[in-house]
């Protein structure tokens, strides 16, 4: 798998920015599509999958309360046919749409959706998402393994409602997470710990089979609740495909998707190719790239040293080594996240002005220092050339390239890594609000120890705005919080506990027999492609 | 026989207890936290606690070797914290590919060796045995990974005669198996060629000739068979370096072995799985050098296992 993989699972989010291809005006229906992938399927279980290759197979075969529109970050009803909140920001009430069935051929119920939140936050599931819904009242009883989680109530067969301990305005993201998803007591009772192997929902495929290691194949639901989707009949998914084979596979008409995207050596070759020019779509992602500095290490606890590191960064150089698939950044926030601030400057590359900073900051001889980085390509001749540039103003700084757990592993102890460079192991949004993109990575709360703020960047003050920017649940108030956003992730910056380097770009390469918009090759969600709306060209 | 047998294979338990020991200290030692992987990003530290003491991370490392030992005598290898699956069952799914693959590129690396070899020994400091030779090196010297990927691009993409990986007929097995085995084909035909030269310069072959028999036949019926004896002990050997390129050359090709199943772990270390896989290898291992011990005799009967 490519950079994009990291351990602890993610949801991309993507807006289609290309418009290399035009897509016939009627979708048609049936076929089927072969998509490839380097590694097995972890598991469907949507409490448990939270990496990017199972996150859309999942929601091809799950559904939650809310979705987002195919090939945007626009909330939309899904299994909810309405929803209301209370005055006071607390209290959801979700009315489901009638006679949704399960692949079971049962009917989804609000029990279901009662059943399916405390099994998510019930610590015997294991759930790496279980974190996202502290905001439900209940939370600490169900998640400590002590009840449930209260504060979800039936209220007939086609209601429930959800009360919050304290508003969050990122709940409806968090319900159409995949961690939300229905699944039926039943099958989950029936299949125990195997549930991942045999999943049942209520969604557009269902799973017809799966050989471990090599196959799985996702059938139509011929009942499902969206009239007219899915498009295609089926989907194989053909893993244990390296991707330079899986791309020559691609041109040689054997594979409609390489699920894997294109391998580093081979995306000039590709992208240059007149070929390709419309096999390929480009999108961005809500993705930063960035070298944490360790504010509890000296020198990086001094704010001067660390916007000369800042000012000595060649951006430009080093988006040109990964072939142009990025843009420089300057802050936190990739330009596609509510809360961007695209007048914010942040600090130009100046080696010159870098070096006499450092020299007011009493480190006019340069100091020595490590910096740590994933050992898969690029992420080491990145590192390579950030080491010229902090050499250029006298930094000595010795690369430790390690497995990427081991990264992760001395990122979360304060005193072990003074710079990471993120690359292969950086934050790319569960959902597209600015705060997924603060409390884990730069607030108090991720600088524990095992905790993801490698910068250990924690700020009581920004900690307070935050919390009160979340507090805004008034749809009313969001251009207001959107600002309260930008200024939190501009104020940090001026503190320079990271030095962000780039917003990766998406690039999909699929077969000539597919069609659609391009949104859903690129899709914020759905990676590498929007199962469910994709079609063959001609129904081929 | 039978007891040294039953002696090899008291001896291959404690080899496979001492191996199991090792890995598990040296899993234990590297400083990745598994806990961490399985929690995600947005657990909390309750969680991540929680999930410690479900699997038991939180004991002391003999404890956790102990459970880990106790649960290996019933035949409990564990189940997989990231597929979330049994280990045994992930392995029982992918060993029988291995093993086809592993079976076709021993036949194919013997095959081609011992040809080559006895073809270059026959025609010694001829072109011929130049140019086997020349091949032979390349062979030992490519990494099978390039080996693999130039096969690939040569016989499926270019020639089109095989499919670009896969797993399921006769024709994807075709180019994995030869990338596997022509290594083992460089390394045997110079064994080959090596053993071949000696036999043929002793006095039976000097007498078989003699006798008045055919050229073909003194090679095939006398020096041979004697030439063989040093490579049948190798095979067992083999079985090992087989192991470790299995890997790169079931990634490569897509084949659904176990090899995949320890790389892809290995990147997110996932115990359970690394350690069964582990103890199969080391199993095939043991087992083929025992393999070779006991046929050793039934082709040289001037060895006598004791």
């Amino acid at each position: 798998m490519d950079n994009k993989k990291i351990l602890g699972g993610l949801a991309a989010a993507a807006m289609a920015v290309s418009v290399a291809t035009s897509s016939s005006a009627e979708p048609t229906n049936g076929g089927s599509m072969i998509v490839t992938y380097k590694d097995d399927v972890s598991t469907l279980d949507p409490a448990i999958g939270y990496d990017w290759q199972n996150w859309s197979m999942i929601k091809s075969l799950f559904d939650s309360l809310l979705d987002y529109k195919p090939g945007t970050t626009v909330l939309t009803n899904d299994l909810a046919e309405s929803y209301s909140i209370s005055e006071d920001g607390l209290t959801y009430t979700f009315v489901l749409r009638e006679g949704v069935k399960f692949h079971n051929g049962r009917v989804m119920t609000a029990a279901d959706v009662k059943y399916s939140l405390d099994r998510v936050t019930n610590p015997k599931t294991q759930s790496p998402g279980a974190g996202f819904f502290a905001s439900v009242k209940g939370f600490d009883e169900a998640s400590g393994g002590s009840g449930e989680l209260s504060g979800v109530t039936v209220v007939d067969d086609r209601t429930v409602a959800i009360e919050l301990s304290r508003p969050d305005a990122t709940f409806l993201h968090v319900m159409a997470i995949n961690f939300s998803s229905v699944v039926p007591q039943e099958a989950v009772e029936q299949w125990g710990e195997d549930f991942g192997k045999h999943p049942v929902g209520t969604g557009a495929f269902s799973l017809a089979e799966w050989s471990l290691g090599q196959r799985l194949v996702f059938a139509k639901n011929p009942d499902y609740y969206q009239a007219g989707l899915p498009h295609l009949d089926e989907i194989v998914f053909e893993v244990g495909q390296e991707p330079v084979v899986a791309l020559l596979r691609l041109q040689n008409g054997e594979v409609d998707v390489a699920g894997d995207g294109i391998p580093p050596a081979k995306f000039l070759e590709v992208k240059n190719d007149p070929e390709y020019a419309n096999a390929i779509v480009e999108g961005s992602q809500l993705h930063t790239g960035y070298i944490s500095l360790n504010v509890k290490m000296k020198p990086f606890d001094n704010l001067a040293v660390r916007k000369a590191v800042n000012m000595a960064i060649n951006k430009d150089r080093i988006v040109r080594m990964i072939n142009g698939r990025a843009v420089p950044a300057n802050q936190p926030l990739p330009p596609l996240m509510p809360g961007y601030d695209p007048d914010y400057k942040g600090f130009a590359f100046d080696p010159e002005a870098a070096k006499k900073m450092l020299a007011e900051a009493g480190y006019g001889e340069g100091f020595e220092t490590e910096l740590y980085v994933a050992n898969t390509d690029p992420q080491p001749r990145i590192a390579q050339a950030i080491q010229q540039d902090l050499a250029a103003i006298g930094i000595k700084a010795e690369i430790k390239s390690l497995a990427q757990a081991n990264v992760i592993a001395a990122g979360g102890e304060e005193d072990q890594a003074p710079m990471i460079w993120s690359g292969g192991m950086a934050w790319i949004a569960d959902f597209p609000d600015p705060s997924n993109f603060y409390g884990p990575i730069l607030g108090c709360g991720g600088a524990v120890p095992g905790g993801w703020n490698w910068s250990w960047y924690c700020n009581e003050e920004i900690d307070a705005r935050a919390v009160k920017a979340d507090a805004m649940t008034n749809p009313a108030d969001a251009a207001e919080r959107e600002a309260m956003w930008r200024k939190i992730f501009t104020d940090i910056q001026d503190e320079a506990p990271w030095v962000p380097i780039f917003n990766e770009q998406r690039f999909t390469i699929r077969s000539d027999r597919l069609d659609g918009p391009d949104g859903i090759f690129v899709d914020p969600v759905h990676i590498p492609v929007h199962y469910d709306t994709v079609y063959l060209k001609g129904g081929q | 026989m039978a007891t040294y047998i039953l002696r090899r294979l008291m001896e291959a338990v404690f080899i496979l207890i001492g191996i199991t020991m090792i890995t598990y200290a040296l899993l234990y030692l590297i400083p990745a936290d598994p806990v961490r992987q399985i929690a995600g990003r947005s657990a909390t530290p309750e969680t991540v606690e929680n999930i410690r003491q479900q699997l038991g991370l939180d004991l002391p490392f003999y404890e956790q070797y102990w459970r880990y030992v106790s649960a290996l005598f019933q035949g409990d290898l564990g189940r997989s914290y990231l597929q979330k699956t049994e280990v045994s069952e992930l392995i029982a799914s992918r060993l029988p590919a291995s093993l086809l693959l592993m079976v076709a590129a021993i036949s194919l690396e013997l095959l081609m060796g011992l040809v080559m070899g006895t073809i270059s020994a026959v025609r010694r400091n001829s072109a011929v045995d130049n140019s086997l030779m020349v091949i032979s090196f390349v062979g030992v010297s490519a990494p099978q990974f390039v080996v693999g990927i130039i096969f690939l691009y040569i016989f499926a993409v270019k020639l089109n005669w095989f499919p670009i990986g896969g797993y399921g007929t006769f024709h994807h097995l075709v180019l994995p198996a030869l990338t596997l085995g022509f290594m083992g084909a460089g390394w045997y035909s110079r064994m080959m060629r090596s053993s071949m030269l000696n036999v043929l310069g002793q006095d039976f072959v000097r007498t078989a000739r003699a006798k008045g028999l055919g050229k073909a036949r003194v090679i095939v019926r006398h020096a041979v068979p004697n030439a063989l004896l040093p490579i049948i002990a190798m095979i067992g050997i083999d079985i090992g370096i087989f192991m470790s390129g299995i890997v790169v050359v079931e990634s490569v090709f897509g084949w659904p072995g176990i090899g995949q199943l320890a790389w892809q772990a290995i990147q997110r270390v996932d115990i359970p799985i690394i350690m069964g896989v582990t103890l199969v290898a080391a199993c095939s291992i043991v087992l083929g050098n025992l393999l070779a011990d006991i046929i050793a005799p039934f082709v040289d009967p001037r060895i006598k296992l004791k």
